[in-house]
């Protein structure tokens, strides 16, 4: 069967203006449990890449720049 | 790609500890104190530094054994009758007499438990019988202390490689594991002495009400990786059947948190603001009463506070929204949930395996050895009933000092090629096609039926048809596709839920009686049978490849327990409701 892809919203956000991807930071996407989290390569920022979060925190805790938020996903908010 | 054009690095350690979350450091570290000589590794799905069940810390010890308050052996007798007499007592006293000095240890390194004006711990009663529970206000540090004693100690820890399949020697002892890395697929053997085996619970086996796969109590990697490498590698596991059901928020999916709420004053309540249980301690009796609230018509049920003082309930709050799970703030927010106005609505949990709460895990004796020479585990996985966070770090600890000293007489054992190949195959099978069915389907397909056939009441015949589902997927399995490496570590992962599937059916059908209040209520076997099933059951792989089981007597009892006393968590409904404020 080939396999097709469904869009869904992202839980966890991070302000771009905020984010110090391009200077080499790796936090948030070290720390998550689910390792959903990736950077983005053209723009050198964090983003949510999975629909796999447990809405647990440390990203958004550890970040060095308060650069992360995470929503409460909206299947159970 | 073939399975041979990927690269395996193959290492030798003393020591190898699986899951780097709670008991996992703690057994590298005592192994560490034990004989700083060794060679200590530990392998991690995610980052020590914030893996496993209390990445954002923790609220409290729920069972802490503090003189003064109670004794191991009260803790004993509690620990008996909160789990109907199954219990290897040996066990459960090893941890009631490491229970204070952990604490004092983790006191030592830089943990924050709650103490009174004159320094002493604060301890408040949550149980139906004893007094074992220690808020930690603060306690949202644990994971950069655990983290900073493992670098203290020089333990050697690998990030992002999951372990997949358990190595053995031809004698049968334990010779180390393979693993795969979950951002790159590459392989990694790790030859070892000892195993500690620290995967934490099967939180990912029922699926959520909300439909979100992650929206879990548990981790949600902690998915039961542990419980099926066990499995094939031939360890028993024990009282399956005992499955983890817990009381909790609804939707959001994680504690509320009584434990925390009631020695404050707070209480479960039912849609007319009354009482309806004694004690909100979570035994599968309790979760009967919950259970029997809701079908009663008198839910929802509530946690309820709205009768708390101001300072009270910003205390709670403090507490609730910066431990543990520190989204719990951000999601009543978005409700209007304030715990002034509005109780939280709680709903029952779907179905895990997990000692840390109930007791369904790896057989394991006092010194956390499993059936496996060379083998251990420990944790949320581990077969020590309610053993919660505290109980991690303890048998943790045990299981470390215990493989270090396995270390100096037992040299490494090898392993047959063969075997490694083998695995290596099987966990590429799904990068070797383009179409099929996707991880995220089939997990979610198995976790649904898991829902649909085994959550209690459990019904004899829906179990036997979910046996034939599950078989159905299994056979899926060859059209299972990986298109990357995450979406491989998930390909594996759902491998080890239909594992822990398969073994949640088999053991709930095997023990034909009830017990355990919800958690093993079986409707066409609804008395509690002492003659024939006041024993432990335990399943393992048997020489044929087939899932097998066994009834295991219960050692005599360290502890004695009055008849009359073993009843006392079956009467937790409250007789005569009390009127509402």
């Amino acid at each position: 069967m080939p396999i097709i892809t469904q869009s869904s919203s992202a839980a966890v956000v991070i302000d771009d203006a905020k984010c110090i991807a391009e200077k080499g930071c790796r936090v948030c996407v070290d720390v998550c449990p689910l390792d959903i989290l990736a950077i983005d390569e053209v723009r050198q920022k964090a983003y949510m890449k999975y629909d796999e979060c447990w809405y647990c925190m440390p990203c958004e805790v550890d970040c060095p720049t308060n650069a992360v938020k995470v929503n409460i996903p909206y299947l159970l908010r | 790609m073939a399975a041979s054009a990927h690269r395996i690095e193959i290492i030798e350690t003393d020591i190898l500890v699986i899951g780097g979350g709670t008991g996992g450091p703690m057994a590298a570290i005592k192994a560490k104190e034990a004989d700083p000589s060794l060679r200590v590794m530990v392998m991690e799905k995610a980052n020590v530094k914030r893996s496993g069940a209390i990445s954002m810390g923790m609220d409290g010890l729920n069972n802490a054994v503090v003189p003064g308050y109670a004794t191991p052996e009260q803790y004993v007798k509690e620990i008996t009758v909160a789990n109907d007499g199954i219990v290897n007592q040996a066990a459960v006293m090893a941890y009631a007499r490491g229970s204070f000095p952990m604490i004092q240890y983790l006191d030592k390194l830089g943990v924050k438990f709650e103490k009174d004006g004159s320094g002493e711990y604060n301890m408040r009663k949550v149980h139906h019988l004893g007094t074992y529970v220690l808020p930690m206000p603060e306690g949202h540090n644990v994971k950069k202390v655990l983290y900073r004693q493992l670098r203290r100690l020089q333990v050697a820890v690998t990030n992002r490689y999951m372990a997949t399949r358990l190595l053995k020697g031809p004698d049968g002892r334990i010779a180390g594991a393979i693993g795969v890395n979950t951002r790159t697929s590459e392989f990694l053997v790790v030859k070892a002495k000892s195993v500690v085996l620290a995967c934490g619970a099967a939180g990912r086996l029922g699926l959520p009400a909300s439909g979100y796969l992650f929206g879990t109590y548990e981790n949600p990697a902690n998915c039961g990786d542990g419980y099926a490498m066990a499995y094939h590698a031939g360890a028993q596991l024990a009282n399956l059947e005992c499955y983890q059901i817990n009381p909790l928020i609804k939707d959001y999916n994680g504690p509320s948190c009584a434990y925390v709420t009631g020695p404050f004053g707070g209480y479960t309540a039912n849609n007319r603001g009354e009482r309806f249980i004694e004690c909100d301690y979570w035994s599968g009796q309790m979760m009967l009463e919950f259970w029997r609230e809701l079908q009663s018509g008198n839910g929802p049920v509530f946690l309820k506070m709205d009768h708390l003082r101001e300072e009270t309930i910003a205390e709670i709050e403090t507490i609730l929204h910066t431990n543990e799970r520190p989204s719990r703030g951000r999601f009543h927010d978005r409700r209007g949930t304030d715990y002034r106005h509005r109780p939280v609505e709680m709903h029952i949990s779907e179905i895990g395996f997990c000692s840390g709460h109930s007791a369904s895990g790896v057989w394991v004796d006092e010194h956390a050895r499993t059936t496996v020479p060379g083998l251990y585990a420990v944790g949320d996985m581990a077969g020590v009933p309610h053993n919660y966070m505290l109980g991690a770090f303890v048998n943790g600890g045990i299981a470390g000092a215990d493989a270090a000293a396995y270390c100096a007489s037992n040299p490494l054992a090898s392993y047959d090629q063969g075997d490694i190949d083998a695995e290596t195959a099987r966990v590429l099978a799904p990068t070797l096609r383009t179409d099929g069915l996707t991880p995220h389907e089939m997990e979610f397909k198995t976790r649904r039926l898991v829902n649909d056939y085994l959550d209690p009441p459990k019904v004899t015949a829906k179990m036997k048809l979910g046996q034939r589902r599950f078989a159905e997927i299994r056979e899926d399995l060859d059209l299972l596709v990986a298109r990357d490496p995450h979406e491989l570590h998930r390909a594996l992962e759902m491998q080890s839920i239909l594992d822990c599937a398969d073994m949640a059916a088999a053991a709930s059908l095997y023990r034909t009686e009830s017990r355990w209040g919800f958690y093993h209520l079986r409707v066409d076997h609804p008395e509690t049978d002492d003659v024939n099933w006041n024993c432990h059951t335990v399943l393992f792989k048997d020489d044929r490849g087939r899932m097998a089981h066994a009834k295991r007597e219960v050692d005599p009892y360290i502890v004695p327990v009055a008849a009359e006393d073993m009843s006392a968590y079956h009467q937790l409904r409250i007789k005569t409701p009390e009127a509402a404020e």
